[in-house]
């Protein structure tokens, strides 16, 4: 492996991204599946890195499930994307930084469409006005929240309080990235690095220490897909994808996989127990699985924020085998309690896969 | 009376040839070359398909035909300015040297597409990835065909149309040479390596030149190469450095994983950087492909949108070599018959 062919690309696909003064849309589905990344992304961008970000309490789904499962129409979608760019219109911002892979695939795929097609546009304007009678302005700057992570990497590194090394052997830590569909795959130009070989979570990964893995399935799809997941007979496919990509990664030893999707981090945490339930296996050390992480989880951990305020208590696989390897403190006495320090209950175990 | 004079840009197999024929015609021809060897790519190739004859035996052919004929030839001059003032052509080098004539060659010939920018297939970042041009040289030294671990390859794919026939890349074209390139190299590597399993992953096979369909037939019944119907989507690596390809087999109408330990790519051909640099300064015209474009199609061949310029071989269009020769010697004639006074425009009755 060349690793100067792939920095050639990814000088390539190097992409603009607004320095302060964000509008923030937050995804459907992460505060379910990863409570605290989201709210991280906030702290980090407000208190490590004292920028404006903006959230309006009004703002709605970008309507993408729907849209790419076939139940929202194209004009539905585009409205309802023109109402999010009038709020922040309204709020005053232009920059729009979305926490969804999906919503990022939405708005690039609207403002595409629009560049290319100004009467869709003009019909969309119109469509706005008849409903809401609000107005809007295009977007100056959209960039996904890893974007912003990806970005100001250098700053986070410099404020960490841990570094993605083994803290026993002094070696950097081997993360595999995966990278979700909509980020690059629809518009290679539109992300850090393109779509082949991607380097917005692999940049973060080697300023923070560790080692990115290439390994040969890392193109493939985590086994979310729309409707390999929502049509549920469809979800042999789901997870057999994610199968593929375990079976893959399996020989390089990974001791985590960091996501900048809501989807990706879900189905390869989850999956990993199924996988365990159905055929006996497991793929981290020990009999554990291998830790799965938001880039907003990862970033926050080396900053060294409190594992549990990063909402990794809610992750199907363990992660303190990978806070102890760092030297990272928790309390496991906390794992389950609320912000009161009141016991949520603790979950099952399962039956095969080792969990902390 | 004083001789009249032609430039001849580009010393590859048609700016040799058409200089050739220009010079044997009584004409004071200069020959232009960027390199300081004449012979252009094919100073790069072993063996010549059909016939597998030796590529220096042909460069051998071409500079006997510029020696014999006194060809004023000017090896590592790079231009820096061509331009037309009345009827008369002025080419000046980077050295400061200055040339005039009454008639120019455009032989700048073709670029082999840059594999890089089809980045699923991992050139330049695998190590086990290289181009066709690349085995060639493999095969020009002499050395025993390696990985790059220095293991014998046992199964090795060859990816036909790799920046041809290929929206994605901006090349819509054909670049005519690779089908064969493919089947050529194929044999070689099958006698060259015992035991060495070669497959071809294809769109579909274009043998249009005399014997291609003959060697294709061989490949498959002598060397039991293997034809794959399918266009590869990506190419990974493994730990061992082995490549995995995923393909879809048409024929068979299946999904195909395979591991090989060598792929090569069979890049195409677009236009030269030296095509478009001079050709913009001539202010000649470009296709919707970005080779020098003729006049006509059909009837105009070799003839330029500019009086006095006219262009032969892979500058013009991707051709295999024979094709090359024929063309080369098709501008010699044309430029002549334009410095001889006759004007070919004048037949044109169509818009």
């Amino acid at each position: 492996m060349k690793v100067e062919g792939k920095q050639a690309i990814w000088k390539e696909y190097q992409k603009d991204i607004a320095g302060d003064k964000y509008f923030y849309v937050r995804s459907c589905v992460r505060q379910n599946f990863f409570p605290g990344s989201e709210t991280t992304f906030l702290r980090i961008m407000r208190e490590e890195l004292g920028k404006d970000i903006y959230e309006h309490p009004c703002h709605t789904t970008c309507t993408g499930i729907g849209y790419h499962g076939d139940v929202v129409p194209l004009d539905t979608m585009m409205t309802v994307v023109a109402r999010q760019f009038a709020l922040m219109t309204e709020a005053g911002y232009q920059n729009l930084v979305p926490s969804c892979i999906t919503s990022f695939g939405i708005y690039t795929e609207v403002l595409d469409t629009w560049h290319h097609f100004p009467e869709v546009e003009a019909k969309v304007r119109e469509y706005l006005r008849k409903a809401t009678g609000r107005e809007f302005k295009i977007p100056q700057n959209l960039a996904h929240a890893s974007d912003l992570i990806y970005k100001f990497r250098k700053e986070i590194a410099q404020n960490a309080k841990f570094k993605l090394v083994d803290k026993e052997t002094g070696k950097p830590l081997k993360v595999v990235d995966h990278i979700g569909c909509h980020y690059s795959k629809m518009f290679p130009e539109k992300g850090v690095g393109g779509a082949e070989y991607p380097y917005v979570l692999a940049g973060m990964i080697e300023d923070w220490g560790g080692e990115v893995i290439d390994y040969p399935e890392r193109r493939h799809c985590c086994g979310f897909g729309f409707r390999q997941y929502l049509v549920q007979a469809n979800r042999g496919y789901s997870v057999a994808c994610s199968h593929k990509k375990f079976e893959s990664m399996e020989p390089y030893k990974p001791d985590m996989i960091l996501t900048n999707c809501p989807g990706c981090p879900m189905f390869l945490d989850k999956w990993q127990y199924a996988i365990a339930e159905m055929e006996g296996k497991t793929y981290g050390k020990d009999g554990y699985g291998i830790p799965v992480l938001t880039y907003e989880e990862l970033a926050g951990m080396v900053l060294g924020y409190d594992p549990w305020d990063l909402g990794l208590q809610v992750h199907q696989v363990s992660c303190e085998p990978l806070l102890d390897r760092i030297g990272i403190k928790y309390d496991p006495l906390k794992k389950y309690n609320d912000k009161n320090g009141v016991s949520l209950g603790v979950p099952e175990k399962p039956s095969v896969m080792k969990v902390s | 009376m004083k001789k009249k004079r032609v430039i001849v840009i580009g010393g590859g197999i048609s700016g040799m040839e058409a200089a050739t024929h220009l010079a044997s015609m009584g004409y004071d021809v200069t020959l232009l070359e960027k390199d300081k060897e004449l012979g252009g790519h094919l100073l790069g190739w072993e063996k010549l398909f059909p016939t597998m004859r030796m590529g220096k035996d042909v460069v051998e052919f071409l500079n006997k035909g510029i020696t014999l004929s006194k060809v004023n030839v000017i090896r590592k001059a790079e231009i820096v300015n061509a331009v037309k003032t009345g009827e008369i052509f002025t080419v000046t080098l980077a050295n400061g040297n200055k040339f005039e004539s009454d008639a120019v060659i455009m032989a700048t010939g073709y670029d082999l597409f840059d594999a890089r920018k089809k980045e699923e297939y991992g050139y330049g970042i695998y190590d086990n990835v290289i181009t066709s041009a690349d085995l060639e040289e493999k095969f020009l030294s002499g050395k025993p065909i390696l990985t790059s671990k220095g293991n014998v390859p046992k199964k090795i794919a060859l990816v036909h149309c790799v920046g041809s026939r290929d929206e994605k890349v901006g090349n819509v074209y054909c670049s005519k040479v690779c089908c064969v390139t493919a089947v050529k190299q194929s044999i070689e590597l099958k006698e060259s390596i015992p035991g060495v399993d070669v497959y071809c992953l294809y769109m579909d096979l274009r043998m249009f030149g005399m014997h291609f369909e003959t060697l294709y037939k061989e490949a498959q019944e002598k060397h039991a190469v293997n034809f794959i119907r399918g266009r590869l989507s990506e190419a990974c690596e493994n730990q061992d450095s082995s490549i995995i390809v995923k393909v879809e087999d048409t024929l068979a109408g299946k999904p195909l994983r395979m591991t090989v330990d060598m792929l090569v790519l069979m890049v195409g051909m677009v236009p030269s950087a030296g095509t478009v640099k001079v050709g913009k300064m001539l202010g000649l015209k470009f296709g919707p492909n970005g080779f020098l474009k003729s006049m006509d199609q059909h009837t105009m061949g070799t003839i330029t949108n500019i009086p006095g310029v006219f262009i032969a071989g892979t500058c013009a269009a991707p051709r295999p070599i024979n094709n090359v020769f024929v063309d080369a010697r098709a501008a010699a004639i044309t430029a002549s018959s334009y410095l001889e006074g006759y004007d070919i425009e004048k037949r044109i009755s169509y818009s």
